[in-house]
């Protein structure tokens, strides 16, 4: 069972979260963007074998959208931000 | 050479029984790496050893190396459910596992080597009106494809599978089913030790605990080779079949790939009786089931649903699971579960696999399996082998490239969009 410290709710199970993907693609500009550029960003991921930096939503609690820092091998969870602060 | 330095046959057994089992031949040989190769296949799976002894056997490719970091077939080979079928909505799908299909039909004679093959059915349920429309759409399709498929009523699956829950009561009463016939299960190691003999007796010289650390390029940006852990070896053709590891492998060489690592879990119980002798699953209630030839309950789900490469899953999906497999197979729910284990799944962005070239000249991508990989094992390397011997893929894996994401071609058999986990 992942344990999720959400900041507002406390420790909470996976359970009571979706999951949300790579938290680091970003939308890129559409009056600039290249196809390629929409391609990558749509489709493509860095999937890394390590640390990973994702988007939760805490659908069963506060409802906020949350960036985790996750290892993708040993599920060790480090800081969690509410997506609203990491995005700024 | 001949076709086989030891050919398992009746006669075989009868010569090795008199001299006491003492003179049988290793299956395969445990070569150094040599300086330079026609062709590497990094990755000892299934899927490479597959791609080996196809291009030995059908393209005349003997001087070809297989790389495998651990030991061959431990990876996902050995992880699966074991389950063979070809019951697919789109035509690029229904072609190449058809294909497949048909390879696991000859394939314990072809390989000289028993993969257990059995044709015992595929049964997937259905628990609403909505997707009795969407499998009638699909044994339809299928019929139209020359694909074996029969529809069963109520009547007909009470027949077929005594033991499952009919009840107008269940929590999600079963309305009917799509069976496939032909669909069975395999012995999964078997298929491993099969193909990575075959390709052995063929000359492929199959190196274990050798890990792809780095690719080697020319100046024209060719590949030229792999680093490995031990040592560079030379060759102007490269084919990588990891799944599970794509992302980290083809890293390597500077790619990103339209793949997430996810999780896919699946338990046995205890060895019970033959009670069920078909493969049953549902995609309402995410789960399917099987009983092996020791007589354990066999099951798996969904995904756990996050990137990981942890190959361990988490409770909450054993859960659903087993209270899935309760509410249809009530007579299993005091059985105790023996073993749990997880598989890494290179989940794509479409649920379909990636089978062709890369933007790097000489270098060759089959992954992108998400849960269906063993049963596509004798045609993703018959494919595999025909893109790496010609240069090109085969009409039957001419769909699977990697540059169909950006041009919108994608291949999404459940139409769930861009989101890995979703398929």
């Amino acid at each position: 069972m992942l344990l999720i410290p959400c900041p507002h709710c406390g420790v909470r199970p996976e359970t009571e979260f979706v999951y949300g993907g790579d938290a680091t693609v970003r939308r890129p500009d559409p009056k600039t963007a290249s196809l390629d550029a929409w391609a990558a960003y749509i489709y493509e991921r860095d999937n890394p074998k390590g640390p990973h930096t994702e988007l939760w939503l805490h659908a069963s609690g506060c409802h906020s959208w949350l960036v985790v820092e996750r290892d993708t091998v040993t599920h060790a969870i480090g800081q969690v931000r509410q997506a609203r602060d990491a995005a700024s | 050479m001949s076709a086989f330095r030891d050919r398992y046959s009746f006669p075989a057994l009868v010569r090795h029984a008199i001299s006491g089992h003492k003179r049988w031949k290793p299956a395969i040989r445990h070569p150094e790496p040599k300086p330079r190769y026609d062709a590497i296949v990094v990755g000892g799976g299934g899927h490479g050893l597959a791609t080996a002894y196809y291009l030995a056997k059908l393209h005349g490719l003997t001087n070809v190396a297989v790389l495998e970091r651990g030991w061959i077939g431990g990876g996902n080979t050995g992880r699966n459910t074991t389950i063979v079928r070809s019951n697919y909505l789109l035509e690029p799908n229904a072609h190449f596992y058809e294909h497949s299909l048909k390879l696991w039909e000859g394939l314990s004679a072809d390989l000289n080597f028993n993969v257990m093959f059995s044709q015992r059915s595929v049964i997937n349920t259905c628990h609403t009106p909505g997707e009795m429309e969407a499998t009638m759409r699909r044994y339809n399709a299928l019929r139209l494809y020359g694909i074996d498929a029969e529809f069963l009523d109520r009547a007909a699956l009470a027949r077929r599978v005594p033991d499952m829950n009919l009840g107008r009561d269940a929590r999600w009463p079963i309305l009917g089913a799509l069976s496939q016939p032909r669909g069975g299960v395999a012995r999964h190691d078997a298929v491993a030790w099969g193909f990575a003999r075959g390709a052995d007796n063929r000359g492929v010289d199959i190196i274990q605990n050798c890990e792809v650390t780095g690719f080697q390029r020319g100046a024209d940006g060719r590949v030229t080779g792999v680093l490995t852990t031990r040592g560079p070896i030379a060759s102007d053709k490269v084919g990588v079949a990891v799944a599970g590891h794509s992302g980290h492998v083809m890293g390597l060489a500077g790619m990103r790939l339209p793949i997430e690592s996810h999780l896919l879990q699946a338990f046995v119980s205890e060895p019970v009786k033959p009670f069920l002798d078909v493969v049953v699953s549902t995609g309402a209630l995410h789960f399917y089931i099987s009983q092996t030839d020791k007589g354990e309950v066999l099951l798996g789900g969904g995904l756990d649903g996050y990137n990981s490469y942890g190959q361990r899953g988490t409770m909450p999906n054993i859960h659903e699971v087993t209270a899935a497999a309760i509410e249809m197979f009530p007579n299993i729910s005091r059985l105790k579960w023996m073993r749990q284990w997880a598989g890494v799944m290179d989940m794509t962005m479409d649920g379909s696999p990636i089978i062709g070239k890369t933007p790097i000249p000489g270098l060759f991508f089959d992954g992108g399996w998400c849960y269906g990989g063993f049963k596509a094992t004798p045609a993703s390397g018959w494919c595999f082998a025909h893109t790496i011997a010609t240069g090109e893929p085969h009409p039957l894996n001419a769909a699977f490239t990697l540059d169909r994401f950006g041009r919108s071609a994608v291949i999404d058999e459940k139409g769930a969009g861009p989101y890995p986990k979703a398929h």
